[in-house]
């Protein structure tokens, strides 16, 4: 079984390291090389809008990685970078929404959600403790007859 | 209410959404990204024709008209579905038709538009595909309206039909003749 799994994980690395000999950026450092890569996976896809910019081998993403890559070099802050991006391809780019007037559901929605069913709960264990304690002097083992 | 029904009813409501889903995602292009652009105006560019690519052509030429810009590529399926209907209407449009040959090898294109015929008053080509991410492009076709003033007014993703003609780029081209200048 490790030995099945050891293979998996050395083809898996093999694929990545071709992948990546796709379009190799001459990054100066580490430091630069894990900017980018934190930056491109905040970023999706246009084509294949699953994959984020950092994974896709689609054309117009190692463009954009040119892109991304070459303002990084200019001095752009992940911020302006990210403008630049919104700017030509709205906020479909950005993998987390920017919080504003239309984005509020998306953000706070399942709180929201979390907040009904909560409530809904919270009133059912007082409507069923309530009911228990009603019967509790003439039947003990009425619990069974809520539903 | 009878507290039994309940779980039916949530049953019920998670089947909506379901369905919901369903006819909302094939009712709209998914893929189709807002364009942020219009509204806005059109990105400065210059590029070199695909016939003459000694010569090149862009913003500068096209102030002060109107124009279509047309995405295509002869790697493009889609576009060769798109092609007959601008071959036919493209003329009816009464305005420029500028296309742009986006990420594709020129003898490629020309061959394309051998085979095909060539609709488009004028040719540039985007090899490296930087003018097009100025333009949020991210595939073709792509159709984009430009007015007189060089302000983007409508963008249309996938290929163009005679419905998009009839619907949606006549009625906007007549309201730009009859604006003031």
């Amino acid at each position: 079984m490790m030995r099945m799994l050891a293979a998996v994980l050395a083809l898996l690395m093999c694929a990545s390291s071709v992948l990546a000999a796709v379009d190799p950026l001459p990054f100066k450092d580490r430091a630069e090389e894990l900017r980018f890569q934190n930056l491109t996976k905040q970023l999706r896809c246009l084509v294949c809008q699953n994959e984020s910019l950092n994974d896709s081998s689609a054309s117009l993403a190692g463009d954009l990685r040119r892109d991304v890559f070459e303002q990084m070099r200019a001095g752009m802050s992940d911020a302006q970078i990210k403008q630049w991006l919104t700017e030509r391809y709205s906020d479909f780019v950005l993998y987390d929404p920017p919080l504003r007037g239309g984005t509020w559901l998306l953000w706070f929605g399942p709180a929201l959600f979390l907040l009904i069913g909560g409530v809904a709960v919270l009133l059912t264990i007082r409507r069923r403790a309530a009911a228990q304690r009603g019967t509790a002097s003439n039947r003990v083992d009425s619990v069974e007859d809520d539903w | 209410m009878n507290t039994r029904l309940l779980p039916f009813i949530g049953f019920l409501l998670v089947l909506a959404l379901l369905g919901f889903g369903i006819w909302w995602s094939s009712t709209h292009d998914l893929r189709a990204v807002p364009s942020p652009l219009i509204g806005k105006r059109a990105p400065t560019f210059s590029l070199p024709e695909l016939d003459n690519p000694q010569r090149s052509f862009g913003s500068a030429e096209l102030a002060g008209e109107p124009y279509l810009l047309n995405v295509f590529a002869s790697w493009c399926f889609a576009c060769r579905d798109e092609h007959p209907i601008l071959m036919r209407e493209g003329k009816r449009l009464g305005i420029k038709l500028v296309g742009f040959d986006y990420k594709d090898p020129p003898e490629d294109a020309k061959r394309w538009l051998a085979q095909y015929g060539n609709p488009y008053d004028v040719v540039i080509a985007d090899l490296p595909g930087n003018v097009a991410i100025d333009f949020g492009v991210t595939g073709a076709p792509e159709t984009f309206l430009v007015d007189a003033q060089g302000i983007i007014r409508y963008k249309h993703i996938s290929p163009i039909t005679p419905e998009v003609i009839a619907t949606e780029l006549m009625p906007r081209i007549a309201a730009m003749k009859a604006a003031p200048r």
